[in-house]
């Protein structure tokens, strides 16, 4: 991924006109107050139960990875794209049909591997949707 | 339209009973998100459900090596799941996720077909253990597995 998420004025679709699953998602990225802050605006093709309606869980696990890859490039200024080592997600509240956002902060920074949290939010930001905690591998060029 | 409905709607309840399984595939092979990701059901038994998500450009997290995001193996590993144990209930009951670990193995080879496999362990009154496992040729050189735990949206009395 060659994109350089360190510059605050960076094109917003970079990451989802070089990355197809994120352009699949309909993710933008978005910094705000200097914090990296993904959206994702809500698409039909985004619903996991179409009785209730909910976004997919997988939905909002991909996001909260997205979330956290970008803030390790972000912080690491990697030029390849982190490999996710393992995620635990934990689901809190239903993904409603509205926009989310999610952002990430890295809780141990090592030189190969990065420990990371990411949150999950649509409305309220002190209601998450879901978290994510995960390693990161950092790869050698 | 309201008449009779009492008797119609018995005689539904137990077909859908009857042929619980079988809809609640059907349903879930059409969840939108799924389906956009080009995810199919191979296979439903008891517990137990096999997956298959051919390759496609769409899915691809890592432009520079054609490799698939890991948020897909994420997704198709909660679909299985889901489905392994909407396939164990004797009856229908709604569940959702409360959470799900993935350790990443190894990256998925690309321009091949991934096959997700899933189980349900256990079902409690409230909270009911699955696990998957993703891979391509070889099903013990697995790419990613999978632990997750569910929650039943009600409480189950039976």
């Amino acid at each position: 991924m060659k994109i350089d998420l360190t510059n605050a004025a960076f094109d917003a679709d970079a990451l989802a006109d070089s990355v197809p699953y994120c352009a699949h998602l309909g993710v933008k990225l978005g910094v705000k107050d200097g914090r990296l802050v993904l959206e994702m605006p809500f698409q039909d093709h985004l619903i996991g139960n179409p009785m209730v309606p909910a976004i997919h869980g997988g939905v909002i696990g991909s996001f909260l990875e997205m979330a956290a890859i970008s803030q390790v490039i972000r912080e690491t200024r990697a030029t390849a794209t982190p490999k996710p080592v393992d995620i635990t997600i934990d689901y809190f509240r239903t993904g409603r049909p509205v926009t989310s956002y999610a952002a990430a902060r890295i809780v141990k920074l090592g030189r190969r591997v990065i420990n990371v949290h990411a949150e999950m939010w649509q409305d309220d930001e002190t209601k998450p949707v879901a978290v994510l905690h995960g390693h990161f591998l950092i790869v050698a060029e | 339209m309201t008449g009779g409905g009492g008797l119609r709607e018995a005689s539904a309840m137990a077909e859908i009973q009857e042929n619980w399984r079988s809809i609640m595939a059907v349903a879930m092979g059409k969840t939108p998100f799924i389906v956009s990701l080009g995810g199919e059901i191979v296979e439903v038994s008891p517990a137990r459900v096999l997956m298959r998500l051919p390759y496609a450009e769409k899915l691809v997290g890592d432009p520079d090596t054609g490799v698939v995001h890991g948020g897909v193996i994420t997704a198709m590993l909660d679909h299985s799941c889901g489905l392994a144990i909407g396939s164990a209930l004797k009856s229908p009951a709604p569940y959702v996720t409360l959470d799900l670990r993935i350790d990443y193995m190894k990256p998925a080879r690309p321009r091949a077909d991934i096959m997700f496999e899933a189980e349900c362990l256990k079902i409690t009154h409230e909270i009911i253990f699955a696990r998957g496992l993703a891979f391509q040729d070889n099903r013990d050189d697995f790419i990613a597995r999978s632990t997750g735990t569910f929650m039943f949206s009600r409480p189950q009395t039976a």
